[in-house]
């Protein structure tokens, strides 16, 4: 069987070599049109300045690509595909369908160029794709309802549960999300974990090393009860739509919302401006916690039944490089992992996001659904929009959590 | 030579003689296999698959009834099937409902068709239509049910956000539709109706509800027996509207059997084929009740030839 498939492939090979260029690479990828132009004019480039090898490249949408990844990995693998760092991509590169690709992170140096993503990158100690984009998270907030209540923009969690107090009796919502589609939750969840129990206890959390009824999950809970139980997050979060929420922050209904960079976007669409909008890092709970922070990363991957993986790792390397990341960046309005890549200076919240990334002690974590095995993080996401529901339900919930870790993480 | 020929002549009239009796079985057989393949292979197929661990890429792993030991001690799975038993239950109200705008139509006034089909309008709109009006019907701070309520009581009530509303506002959405469905059912059965019986029926005196329990009800018989099974069946695949308002939530307390099956072996965060098959497998159990109960009565009916 394996004999007939290598000879069919070689036969393959022979054809698109007698038919077509030498190196044909396919690329299947899934962007918005913005970035897409930006992954055309790189890719332009690239073919510029190797004239032997043509990117066959393929756009599908968002959720579409979600789910075909997994057929056209088994049945007509391209040689290239977009998908995420960490977890996610776990289920291809166990089964076989990712290509390890650690040669090209050595021979480019890319260990040290692109070292804030290293570790999302590696698994069984070795590299199986190229990250080219990530962005920050953090608290985005409405300056003009912080001026109107009359607070401070917070440091502390304690400083920032007290603004609640003062914004509850101005009747706005102190923290908005909308957890209809339930990941919003999650963003919240990590970071209060990241920021009470750091980093390490955080993945190690998300690995199923740790049980959810340990006392540090339950420490965790407790910080996040003091913003459910007097009623500081949106009412009704549960039926919204994240647009929806923030439509509430611009309308000045909430004062803050933890989200990604990409919401900026939505914000300014709404009305708001740099003069109105702000950015601050999830506020200190435990001092003694390295700062960690959270900042999904999009990434290409060599597949296993890749036809010309020569040329493939050719233009991995190009993407890695700073020119290309500095390029495809500026047009998603998100940040460039290679460190001599550079950023947009006239974006406040890209400059604020290269600064929070880049000295970032702690590590940096890729959101709950990428960290956690997807499994986990869909019983995990909807625990999280219960608690916010119905804190009481507390011990319920983690009492769930931790029967389908037992299951989960064999 | 004389053997030869009746041998060809016997051959012939084989055909001929038996050509009455094969031909729907020939005709049948393009139905059968397609049944098969799509039906009845995929029904065996799920049962073999409940006994694996399957993630629908790498290897399969036989753990025989483990997945239906998991299952029956999986909340999820007992929040789905209440949802599902409310489904069943509060759906029917589509019959009554239906039968009660079918009456109330079946009269003859300027522009009787028009009003007809304002009500037969729900039905004609895709189920993800509904579910979006609905959802927006709802939606807190917009929505006009909301408004409504905040108007009424001076607070709204998010009934989506809601884990103890919610199905219920999910079933309304979904009788509106379906209460058409009973509606057309019944109208055409009205037609039906024989104007003689109900002639002599008022002349010895029937009228009102006597007149319709005794003398239009049994005679729209075949109508009801139609209008239970759609909605008996509509209530047991409530999946659409499911996916559309809610996608389960909150925290899955608006789940029904399909929609977690389809959320454990497709979704993005699932692809436990084997797990979402052993969901199949009793949600197949469920519905068998009720098909073989339909059908018993179906032969029933033809063997009493009603």
């Amino acid at each position: 069987m394996r004999l007939k498939a290598t000879v069919s492939i070689s036969a393959l090979a022979a054809i698109a070599a007698s038919t077509a260029y030498a190196g044909t690479v396919k690329y299947y990828g899934d962007f918005d049109p913005a970035p897409l132009a930006a992954m055309q004019a790189v890719i332009a480039d690239f073919e510029a300045a190797n004239p032997d090898i043509k990117i066959e490249f393929q756009n599908f949408d968002h959720e579409g690509y979600k789910t075909s990844i997994r057929n056209f990995l088994s049945a007509d693998a391209p040689d290239l595909a977009n998908w995420y760092a960490g977890n996610r991509m776990a289920p291809f590169v166990n089964a076989g369908q990712f290509q390890d690709i650690s040669d090209v992170w050595e021979e480019n140096g890319l260990k040290e160029a692109l070292a804030s993503a290293l570790p999302s990158m590696t698994m069984d100690d070795k590299q199986w794709g190229i990250p080219y984009t990530y962005y920050q998270w953090g608290i985005y907030y409405n300056k003009d309802v912080y001026e109107q209540v009359g607070v401070e923009v917070p440091e502390t969690w304690d400083q920032f549960i007290e603004n609640c107090a003062a914004f509850k009796e101005a009747g706005i919502d102190c923290a908005t999300t909308g957890t209809k589609a339930l990941w919003p939750g999650a963003g919240i969840f990590d970071y209060l974990n990241l920021r009470t129990n750091g980093y390490e206890f955080h993945m190690d959390l998300a690995n199923g090393e740790v049980p959810w009824t340990d006392d540090r999950v339950r420490a965790t809970f407790a910080e996040w009860g003091k913003l459910v139980e007097p009623g500081y997050i949106t009412q009704n979060h549960a039926a919204l739509d994240w647009q929806d929420a923030a439509a509430l922050l611009v309308q000045g209904q909430a004062a803050n919302y933890v989200m990604g960079n990409f919401a900026v976007a939505v914000f300014k669409q709404g009305g708001m401006t740099d003069d109105t909008l702000g950015f601050m890092p999830f506020p200190t709970i435990n001092p003694d916690v390295p700062r960690a922070e959270e900042a999904p990363t999009d990434t290409v991957h060599l597949t296993s039944a890749a036809q010309n993986p020569e040329d493939a790792k050719a233009f991995l390397a190009y993407l890695a490089s700073p020119d290309a990341q500095t390029k495809i960046n500026a047009a998603m309005g998100q940040l460039p992992i290679n460190k001599d890549a550079t950023v947009a200076e006239d974006d406040p919240f890209i400059q604020a996001g290269f600064e929070l990334l880049s000295s970032t002690e702690g590590g940096i974590a890729q959101f709950f659904d990428r960290d956690a095995p997807p499994e986990m993080a869909k019983i995990g996401m909807e625990g999280f929009q219960q608690f916010m529901v119905q804190p009481d339900q507390l011990d319920n919930i983690l009492e769930r959590l931790e029967k389908a870790r037992g299951r989960i993480y064999k | 030579m004389s053997i030869a020929i009746s041998d060809t002549h016997s051959r012939r009239t084989w055909w001929r003689e038996n050509q009455q009796k094969l031909t729907p079985y020939i005709f049948l057989i393009p139905g059968v296999l397609f049944f098969l393949v799509y039906v009845i292979i995929p029904i065996f197929e799920s049962f073999w698959l409940s006994g694996y661990d399957w993630d629908g890429l790498g290897a399969k792993t036989w753990i025989g009834l483990d997945n239906y030991r998991e299952l029956f001690d999986d909340e999820a799975f007992y929040t789905s099937l209440k949802n599902n038993v409310l489904w069943l239950v509060l759906y029917m109200l589509a019959v009554p409902a239906g039968l009660g705008i079918a009456i109330f139509l079946n009269q003859k006034v300027r522009g009787i068709r028009a009003y007809k089909s304002l009500f037969f309008f729900p039905f004609v709109i895709s189920q993800v239509v509904v579910g979006l009006i609905f959802a927006w019907f709802y939606a807190p701070n917009f929505g006009l049910f909301y408004n409504l309520i905040e108007w009424a009581t001076g607070s709204g009530i998010a009934i989506l956000a809601d884990p103890n509303l919610v199905t219920y506002g999910i079933i309304a959405a979904g009788l509106w539709p379906q209460i058409a469905y009973c509606m057309i059912l019944y109208l055409t059965g009205l037609n039906a109706v024989d104007p003689e019986q109900i002639e002599a029926a008022r002349l010895d005196g029937a009228k009102g509800f006597r007149m319709l329990w005794y003398v239009i009800l049994p005679q729209l018989r075949p109508a009801t027996f139609m209008a239970v099974v759609v909605t008996v069946i509509g209530a047991l695949r409530s999946f659409d509207l499911v996916s559309i308002m809610t996608d389960g939530g909150p925290f899955g307390s608006s789940r029904v059997l399909s929609f977690y099956m389809f959320e454990q072996a497709l979704s993005e965060y699932g692809y436990r084929m084997g797990y979402g098959a052993a969901i199949a497998v009793i949600l197949f159990l469920i519905m068998m009740v009720f098909i073989s109960g339909f059908i018993w009565k179906m032969v029933d009916d033809e063997r009493k030839g009603l």
